[in-house]
C-alpha cells in the first residue's frame, strides 16, 4: 500500500473547527435507514448535532444533475444532490450547518466525491459551508472533528445492530403472522439501542453481546407462518444496493412480489476494506506500521463478528457464513487484490447468497459502474459455471433509467427463478 | 377458450386460442400508446367474432402491459417468460430465441441452461432503431428490406445507440452512400449489436427462432444474423403472436368479458406522473411571449428587383438550408428542407430554380458551411467554406451586436458559442451520446401520429407537462412510456419533451457554473427554437429573455451569405459558382471504395461530376488524394508507436515465446515487461496494433458492455494470441501504476488494473493456455522480484530470484530509456514546431489512446490540418509538483490522470500550445478529469476541448470541433484552402 504523502497545498476549504461543533448541525446523506439512525446515535454521544436526511423525492436528482457533472456515478449524484436540496429548502440556518461525507481514498472514482461536493457548493455559492471528510486515512485537515477511537467503536457498535436488525428483519418480515410486527419491534429496537448510545453503554463489548442476544431472541418470538417465497439476493454497489432512493425502492417492489430478500451487512465491508491494507502489503510492499495496526483492526472487527454471529445463531435463525468463509468462496474465481469499489467481495456475496439458498440475485449497479465491469458484470459468467442455479440480473441505475424497465426486468428473473 | 394480449412499447398483439391451443384470431396493430383504448377495439372486435363468449381465460404480457394488467386485476406474464412457454409448447428442441421488438431485443437460450438476456438500458439495435434509420434514409421501414437486398458494400455503423449510429450514417449519406449499402449495413449493424450486446460470450448454436416484428418482416435482417452466427435460423408460423399466445397458455384465470370496458375506464385514472409547472400560465401570456419574439426579424424581401446577392448553404446533418442575401442583408430567398440523404440533388435543383426564376439576379459570391461542406462546395463550385460554428456566430452577431452567447439546436447536433469581446470565446458541442437534439421531437411527433408543427403546438397549453429527465433519446423513449402507462396526455408529454431538451442543453452540454455565467444576451436559435415550447421552456429554465430571430432555422445558412459577402468585399473576384449551363447538364455519380493505402482501410467515397472533376471523401489523411505518405514528423502519438515497434527483442530465445496483448497499460509498460522477459530469456510477440479486425475477433466474449472501448479491444488481442498458437500469455493485474512525483498515490483505474481478470473469467479459451495475470506493482522492487518468483516459479523451476532481481533492474532501465526517448522526441517536436511557427496541439489521453484503432487516426487529421501533436506525457513533468498540485480541486491519486492536470497547466502557460482532450465514450474516471482540466484551462481564459471516442469510426463532429477550437484560437485562416 503506498502512502498518503503529505501534500497540502491544495485549494483552500472552509475547515470544520472546534467552535463548530457547539455551533453547526451536521446534515448527514442518508442511506441504511437502520443503520444511520444508530449512527447518528452514535455521533450525539461524541458531542456532534447531527440530521441524516430522508429526502428521497425527485427533486434530489435534479438538484444533483444540476450540481454535479452528469457523467459521474449516480451515487456521488443522488448524495450531493440530497445534501445541496437540503442546504437549498431554507429549512437551515446556513451560517450554522455543516456538511459530511466519506471519503474511501481507494482506486475507484468515488474518493473524489469530496471535491465534487465542494464543486457543487462553489457552483451553488456556497462555499462557506464546512465539509467533513468521513475518512479513516487523514486525507483531509479538520480540526473540530475527531476520528478518535471512541468514535470507531461506536460506530462500529451501530454498524453490528444495524447489521443484526437488518438480518432479522429480512427474515422474519415475509413470513409475519400479523403485517407490520417486525418493522414495529424494529422500530423499538432502535429506539433502545439510542438510549444505549445516549448513556455510552452501547458499545462496550460485554453490552452488545447482551443486547444482540435479547434482541434476536425477540425477534425469534415474531409469529410466523410458513409461506412459499422466492428467494432473492441483493449485491451491487454499496451506495445504490443499500439506499432506496439509489435503487428505485428496490425493497418496497420485492415485498410486493412476494419475496424474501437479503442483502449482505456493512461490517463485511468494514472487514473487506481494512483486508485492502493487507492484500496490498502483501502484494505491493509499504508501510509494517500501517500493516499492523490494520491487523488489530482486523482481530477486533472478527471479534465483533462473532459477537454477531453467535446472536444470529439464536434458532430459529442461523448465521450467516463469516467473512473468512465468504472470502474463501471467491478463491480461484477471482484475485483478492481486485479490491477497489466492492471488489472480489462483490463477487463473493454473490457465491455465498447462492450458497445459502438465495440463487436469485440482483446486482444493482450505477450506470457505467468501473469496478462493477470486473466484479459485478464480469464475473457473472464464472459464477454460472460454479454455481449452476444461480440466477443473477445485473441492473444499472442512473438518473434516468426508467422503473418501468427496471420492474420488468427482475419479472423475469422471478418467473425464472428456480 | 384462451386469450394472451401482448401489449409492447409501439404495438398490441392478440392471440385467441382454443383450449386444444389452436390460433383461432390473432391480430397485429400498433397502438400509439393509446393502449386502453385499442384494448377496447380489440373487446370489441372479439365480441362480434364471437358473440357467444362469456368468459376466457386471459393473460396480458409485454413491457407497456404491466400497469394496465395490475390495475384491471388480470394476470400479468412476463414476456420472456411468455416466450418461453410458447416456444416449448410449439417448437420444442428449440437451442435458441432471437427476438427484436420495439425496444426491446432479447435472446433465450433454452434447454437445461435456460438463460434470457434484455438490451441494458443503453442498447439500440431494436426495431425502434430501424425506425429511427429508415427515417433518416426517408424510406418507409418496410422499404429498408428491398433496399437491402440490392446491396453491393457494406459499411460500419455503430449501433450501439440511435444517436451514434446517425452520426454513422449522415456523413455517409452527405457524402453519397448508396441507400442501398446503408441499408444492409444497418442491418448487419442490428444483428452484430444483438449478438454482442446480449450474448455476451455464450455461443447461439443449433436451431434457432426468429421472433418478433423486424425479423418477421425483413428477410435480409434474418440474413444478417445467419451470416454472424453462421447458422440458418428459422422464422417461424405466427412468429409475431409468440408472446400473446404464451400469455394465453399461461392464463390460469376466467375473466367476465362484459365487465372489461368498465375495469379498463376506471384503470386510467388512477395515475399519477411527476411533473412540471406549466409552459404558460393562460393564452395572454402566451400572446405576449410570441409578440416580443415577432419583433427579432430579419427584413424578408424578394429576388424580383435585386440585381446582386449572396448565397449561403448549410448542408446540415439532416437539412440543407439555402439562404440568397442582399447587400443590405435582406433575405432574398430561403430555403429549407430535408436534405433525403443527398444534398447534391436538393442543391441542384433550387440554383437550377433560382436561376431560371431570376435570371437578373447576379450571384456575386457563395459560402457553405455543415457537414456537407467540401462535397457542395466541390459539386457546385462555391466560393468559401467555413466551419459551422463561425457561420453561426456571424449571423447571430448581426441580429444582436452585443451577443454573448449562442445556443444553436438543430436537428442532430448542439452547439454552444460563448462570445468575448465581439470574438468566440469557447465553443460546446454536444458529445456524441447526447445528440439527439431536434430531431428526437420530430421522430417521437411521428411515433405518436402527428407532425412536428403540431405537437409543438398542443405542448403550449399543457398543465402537467412530465418530468422526463435530461438524458439521452434512448432513456427518453422508456421515460415516455412510463409517462404513458401513468396516464400523461400528449400535451403534457410534448411539453416534457421540450423541456427535457432545453435541461440537457443546459446541464449535459453548457454545464454553467450559474446561469449568470451564459451570458446576458442570448441568441437561440436553429430549427428547434421555432418550437415555441422549445423557446419557452428555456427561457423559464434561465429566468431570462432571450433572441429568436424569425430565420431561426436558417441563420448558419444566412451566417454563411454574411461571411461569402465578408471575403467578397475584402477581395471582390469573380465567383465560381457554376452556372445554369453547367447546371443542366450537371451529373453525379457515387462510387464507394476502401483505400488500401495503409492499415486504416478507409471507406472513401468518390464523388465524380460531369466535368469529370473528382471528389474524394471519407479519408483520414491526405494519401488517397495526393498519394504522398503521411508527414508524421510533427505527430508524437505516431513517433511513439515507431518507437513501440521498435523496442528490442530477442531472436532466439532460451525459455520460449511469451505473448503480450497490446492494448491498455501496455502502450506504456510494453518496454518494462518486454525488458524483463527478454532478460529472462523469453521472445516477446505482441499482438498487432493495426489490425482492424481485432475488435470482432473478442467481440463475443465482453460480458459488460459499457465499458470502454479500449478495455473491450483486449479481448480481441488475446484471441489473435492464442490463434497464433502462443500459449502463453502475460498480462499482470496492477491496481498500482508507476509513481510519478507529485500525486498524493499512484492508481490505476479499476478497469485498467484488473481487466485481465475479466479475460481470465470470460475466455474460455484462456483456460487451454498458461495466462499470466498474477498481480504485481512496480513500487517496492523486492516485493515484486518476490511476486514475480511466484509467478514463474510453478513452470520455470531453474529462474532464481537473482535473476529476476537482474532482470528487474534490466525492465527499468528499458522503461527509463523509452520515456527519455518520448520525452526527447516531443521536445524535439516543439522546437521544430516553435521554428517554423506552427501551433502545437497537446492531444492528451491515456497511453492506449495512441492506438490508432481508439483515436481513428486523429492525430493525422490534426497534422493534416496543419498544427504539431505532442501528447500529454511529452509536456506534464515539466510541471513541478508544487505547481501541479497548487489550487488542483481533485484528489490526485491517479497517474494517467494526475498527468492530464500537470499538461493543462503547461498548455495554459504557453500561448501557442492548445490542449485537445480524448475521452473514451463510458470512462467514469473522465468525468472527473475532464471538468478538472476545462478549469484549469479556462480560469486562464484558454480553451478547452474534449473529444468523446468510442468505436464510432467517424470523425466528422470531431473535425469541426477541432476546426472551431482552431478558428477561435484564430489559428490559420482555414477557409482559404
Amino acid at each position: 500500500m503506498q502512502e498518503a504523502s503529505p501534500i497540502t497545498t491544495q485549494a483552500d476549504f472552509v475547515p470544520f473547527t472546534e467552535e463548530m461543533r457547539k455551533t453547526h448541525t451536521i446534515l448527514v446523506p442518508g442511506m441504511l435507514p437502520i443503520h444511520f439512525s444508530l449512527m447518528q446515535a452514535a455521533l450525539t454521544s461524541c458531542g456532534y448535532k447531527v440530521e441524516v436526511l430522508q429526502d428521497t423525492s425527485r427533486a434530489v436528482v435534479e438538484t444533483g444533475l444540476k450540481y454535479v457533472n452528469n457523467d459521474i456515478c449516480y451515487p456521488a449524484l443522488l448524495v450531493i444532490g440530497q445534501l445541496l436540496h437540503a442546504l437549498e429548502s431554507g429549512k437551515y440556518d446556513l451560517h450554522k450547518t455543516a456538511l459530511i461525507i466519506t471519503q474511501t481514498g481507494g482506486g475507484c472514482r468515488a474518493s473524489n466525491y469530496i471535491y465534487l461536493l465542494h464543486k457543487a457548493l462553489e457552483k451553488a455559492g456556497l462555499e462557506h459551508i464546512p465539509v467533513i471528510s468521513l475518512n479513516v486515512s487523514g486525507l483531509e485537515k479538520q480540526p473540530g472533528f475527531h476520528v478518535n477511537t471512541s468514535m470507531v467503536r461506536k460506530f462500529l457498535a451501530a454498524l453490528l445492530y444495524g447489521d443484526a436488525i437488518m438480518y432479522l428483519t429480512n427474515k422474519i418480515r415475509p413470513y409475519e403472522v400479523i403485517q407490520g410486527t417486525t418493522d414495529a419491534l424494529a422500530q423499538k429496537w432502535l429506539a433502545k439501542l439510542g438510549d444505549a448510545f445516549t448513556s455510552g453503554k452501547a458499545q462496550a463489548l460485554s453490552n452488545m453481546k447482551k443486547l444482540t442476544k435479547a434482541l434476536a431472541s425477540e425477534f425469534a418470538k415474531v409469529p410466523i407462518v410458513s409461506r412459499p417465497k422466492t428467494k432473492v439476493g441483493i449485491v451491487g454497489e454499496i451506495y445504490i444496493k443499500y439506499a432506496a432512493l439509489g435503487n428505485n425502492n428496490l425493497e418496497k417492489f420485492l415485498q410486493k412480489q412476494d419475496c424474501e430478500y437479503m442483502l449482505p451487512g456493512v461490517l463485511n465491508f468494514v472487514m473487506y476494506c481494512v483486508d485492502t491494507y493487507l492484500t496490498d502489503y502483501k502484494f505491493y510492499g509499504g508501510s509494517f506500521l500501517k500493516y499492523g495496526a490494520n491487523k488489530g483492526a482486523m482481530w477486533y472487527l472478527k471479534h465483533l463478528e462473532g459477537i454477531l454471529h453467535s446472536a444470529l445463531d439464536t434458532p430459529p435463525f442461523s448465521a450467516p457464513a463469516t467473512y473468512e468463509e465468504t472470502k474463501a468462496m471467491v478463491k480461484g474465481v477471482i484475485g483478492y487484490g481486485s479490491n477497489m469499489g466492492e471488489g472480489w467481495l462483490l463477487t463473493a456475496e454473490m457465491l455465498e447468497l447462492v450458497h445459502s439458498g438465495y440463487t436469485n440475485i440482483i446486482c444493482a449497479q450505477p450506470f457505467g459502474c468501473l469496478p462493477n465491469h470486473i466484479a459485478g458484470r464480469g464475473m457473472i459468467n464464472k459464477i454460472k459455471e460454479i454455481a449452476e442455479e444461480a440466477n443473477i440480473l445485473a441492473l444499472d441505475y442512473d438518473a434516468s433509467a426508467s422503473p418501468v424497465n427496471q420492474e420488468n426486468r427482475i419479472k423475469l428473473m422471478l418467473a425464472t427463478a428456480k | 377458450m384462451q386469450i394472451g394480449l401482448d401489449i409492447g412499447s409501439t404495438t398490441i398483439k392478440i392471440a385467441v386460442l382454443d383450449d386444444a391451443g389452436t390460433l383461432l384470431f390473432s391480430k397485429y396493430q400498433r397502438h400509439y400508446s393509446q393502449i386502453a383504448a385499442r384494448i377496447l377495439e380489440l373487446h370489441r372486435e372479439l365480441m362480434t367474432k364471437f358473440p357467444t363468449l362469456r368468459t376466457a381465460r386471459l393473460a396480458i404480457s409485454g413491457s407497456a402491459g404491466i400497469g394496465v394488467a395490475e390495475d384491471c386485476g388480470i394476470q400479468f406474464v412476463q414476456e420472456v417468460f411468455a416466450e418461453k412457454i410458447c416456444t416449448e409448447k410449439l417448437h420444442p428442441g428449440t437451442d435458441a430465441v432471437i427476438e427484436l421488438g420495439g425496444e426491446d431485443a432479447k435472446i433465450l437460450f433454452l434447454g437445461r441452461h435456460f438463460d434470457a438476456r434484455m438490451n441494458d438500458s443503453c442498447a439500440g439495435g431494436t426495431g425502434a432503431f430501424i425506425d429511427q434509420m429508415a427515417a433518416l434514409l426517408h424510406v418507409e421501414t418496410d422499404h429498408m428490406n428491398e433496399l437491402a437486398q440490392q446491396a453491393t458494400t457494406s459499411y460500419t455503423i455503430a449501433s450501439r445507440c440511435g444517436v451514434f449510429a446517425k452520426s454513422d450514417i449522415q456523413p455517409l449519406l452527405n457524402q453519397g452512400a448508396a441507400k442501398c449499402d446503408l441499408a444492409a449495413s444497418i442491418f448487419h449493424a442490428v444483428a452484430s449489436q444483438a449478438v454482442t450486446g446480449l450474448a455476451k460470450g455464450r455461443p447461439i448454436e443449433g436451431r434457432v427462432l426468429y421472433l418478433g416484428g423486424p425479423l418477421t418482416f425483413m428477410s435480409c435482417l434474418r440474413d444478417s444474423f445467419d451470416k454472424i452466427l453462421n447458422i440458418k435460423g428459422l422464422c417461424p408460423e405466427n412468429s409475431l403472436y409468440f408472446v400473446a399466445m404464451g400469455a394465453a397458455f399461461c392464463a390460469e384465470h376466467e375473466v367476465e368479458f362484459a365487465s372489461l370496458p368498465a375495469k379498463l375506464e376506471a384503470a386510467g385514472k388512477t395515475h399519477t406522473f411527476e411533473h412540471m409547472a406549466p409552459l404558460f400560465k393562460d393564452e395572454a401570456e402566451y400572446q405576449a411571449f410570441h409578440e416580443r419574439h415577432l419583433k427579432d426579424s430579419v427584413t424578408i424581401s424578394t429576388p424580383e428587383k435585386a440585381k446582386e446577392a449572396f448565397i449561403g448553404i448549410d448542408s446540415g446533418s439532416t437539412t440543407i438550408k439555402i439562404a440568397v442575401m442582399s447587400p443590405a442583408g435582406e433575405l432574398l430567398d430561403s430555403f429549407y428542407q430535408s436534405n433525403k440523404g443527398n444534398p447534391v440533388i436538393a442543391v441542384r435543383d433550387y440554383l437550377t430554380d433560382f436561376y431560371q426564376k431570376y435570371p437578373h439576379c447576379k450571384l456575386l459570391a457563395g459560402a457553405v458551411t455543415g457537414y456537407g461542406e467540401d462535397l457542395i462546395r466541390h459539386a457546385f463550385g462555391m466560393d468559401y467554406g467555413i466551419v459551422e460554428t463561425m457561420a453561426h456566430f456571424y449571423a447571430a452577431q448581426h441580429l444582436e451586436p452585443e451577443v454573448d452567447f449562442i445556443l444553436d439546436i438543430g436537428g442532430q447536433d448542439m452547439k454552444c458559442l460563448k462570445i468575448h469581446n465581439g470574438a468566440i470565446d469557447n465553443i460546446f458541442l454536444n458529445e456524441a451520446c447526447s445528440s439527439g437534439c431536434g430531431s428526437f421531437l420530430q421522430t417521437f411527433a411521428e411515433i405518436l401520429g402527428y407532425s412536428a408543427e403540431e405537437f409543438a403546438h398542443i405542448g403550449l397549453f399543457a398543465d402537467k407537462p412530465v418530468d422526463l429527465g435530461s438524458r439521452c433519446t434512448v432513456f427518453m423513449n422508456s421515460s415516455v412510456k412510463q409517462a404513458q402507462k401513468d396516464g400523461a396526455s400528449v400535451a403534457n408529454i410534448s411539453a416534457g419533451l421540450s423541456i427535457s431538451i432545453v435541461k440537457n442543453a443546459l446541464y449535459k452540454v453548457i454545464r454553467p457554473s450559474s446561469k449568470a455565467a451564459i451570458g446576458q444576451h442570448i441568441v437561440v436559435q436553429g430549427g428547434t427554437f421555432l418550437n415555441d415550447c422549445v423557446l419557452r421552456a428555456f427561457e423559464q429554465e434561465m429566468g431570462l429573455d432571450v433572441v429568436r430571430p424569425n430565420i431561426a432555422g436558417l441563420m448558419g445558412a444566412y451566417g454563411a451569405a454574411l461571411y461569402a459577402q465578408r471575403r467578397y468585399r475584402d477581395n471582390p473576384k469573380l465567383s465560381t459558382i457554376i452556372k445554369l449551363a453547367e447546371l443542366k447538364s450537371f451529373q453525379h455519380t457515387v462510387k464507394g471504395v476502401t483505400c488500401g493505402l495503409c492499415n486504416n482501410h478507409c471507406h472513401l467515397t468518390i464523388n465524380i461530376f460531369a466535368s469529370g472533376k473528382r471528389f474524394i471523401s471519407g479519408n483520414r489523411c491526405e494519401r488517397p488524394i495526393t498519394h504522398m505518405a503521411p508527414q508524421d514528423d510533427l505527430n508524437l502519438y505516431r513517433q511513439k508507436l515507431e518507437l513501440l515497434k521498435a523496442l528490442p527483442n530477442l531472436d532466439t530465445p532460451k525459455r520460449g515465446v511469451m505473448g503480450i496483448p497490446m492494448g491498455l497499460n501496455m502502450y506504456e509498460l510494453l518496454p518494462f515487461w518486454q525488458g524483463l522477459l527478454n532478460h529472462l530469456g523469453f521472445k516477446v510477440v505482441t499482438s498487432p496494433i493495426e489490425d482492424k479486425n481485432i475488435y470482432r475477433k473478442g467481440q463475443n466474449t465482453i460480458p459488460s458492455d459499457t465499458v470502454c472501448y479500449p478495455a473491450k479491444l483486449m479481448h480481441g488481442h488475446i484471441k489473435w494470441l492464442l490463434e497464433q498458437g502462443l500459449d502463453h500469455i502475460f498480462y499482470p493485474c496492477m491496481t498500482y501504476n508507476i509513481r510519478e512525483q507529485g500525486t498524493e498515490n499512484c492508481y490505476n483505474c479499476p478497469v485498467v488494473a484488473y481487466y485481465p481478470e475479466v479475460l481470465h473469467a470470460n475466455m474460455r479459451e484462456l483456460a487451454k493456455a498458461h495466462f499470466f495475470f498474477d498481480y504485481l506493482g512496480l513500487l517496492h522492487k523486492k516485493v515484486l522480484v518476490q511476486k514475480l518468483y511466484e509467478l514463474f516459479h510453478k513452470e520455470y523451476a531453474d529462474i532464481t530470484k537473482k535473476e529476476l532481481h537482474k532482470a528487474v533492474e534490466a525492465a527499468f532501465g528499458a522503461y527509463d530509456a523509452f520515456e527519455a526517448q518520448v520525452k526527447e522526441r516531443g521536445q524535439r517536436i516543439i522546437a521544430l514546431a516553435r521554428a517554423q511557427h506552427k501551433p502545437i496541439v497537446v492531444l492528451a489521453g491515456r497511453p492506449y489512446h495512441i492506438d490508432p484503432k481508439v483515436n481513428h487516426s486523429i492525430d493525422r487529421l490534426i497534422t493534416t490540418m496543419g498544427a504539431a501533436l505532442v501528447s500529454e506525457d511529452a509536456v506534464s513533468s515539466h510541471v513541478t509538483p508544487q505547481e501541479l498540485n497548487t489550487d488542483l480541486h481533485v484528489l490526485n491519486q491517479w497517474t494517467y490522470h494526475s498527468r492530464l492536470y500537470a499538461a493543462a497547466k503547461y498548455v495554459r502557460e504557453n500561448p501557442d500550445m492548445h490542449m485537445i482532450q480524448l475521452v473514451s465514450f463510458g470512462c467514469g474516471c473522465d468525468a472527473i478529469t475532464a471538468d478538472e482540466c476545462r478549469r484549469i484551462l479556462e480560469e486562464h481564459g484558454r480553451i478547452y476541448t474534449q473529444i468523446k471516442i468510442d468505436d464510432i469510426d467517424n470523425l466528422g463532429a470531431a473535425k469541426i470541433r477541432i476546426r472551431s477550437l482552431f478558428s477561435a484560437a484564430n489559428l490559420f485562416d482555414l477557409d482559404t484552402n
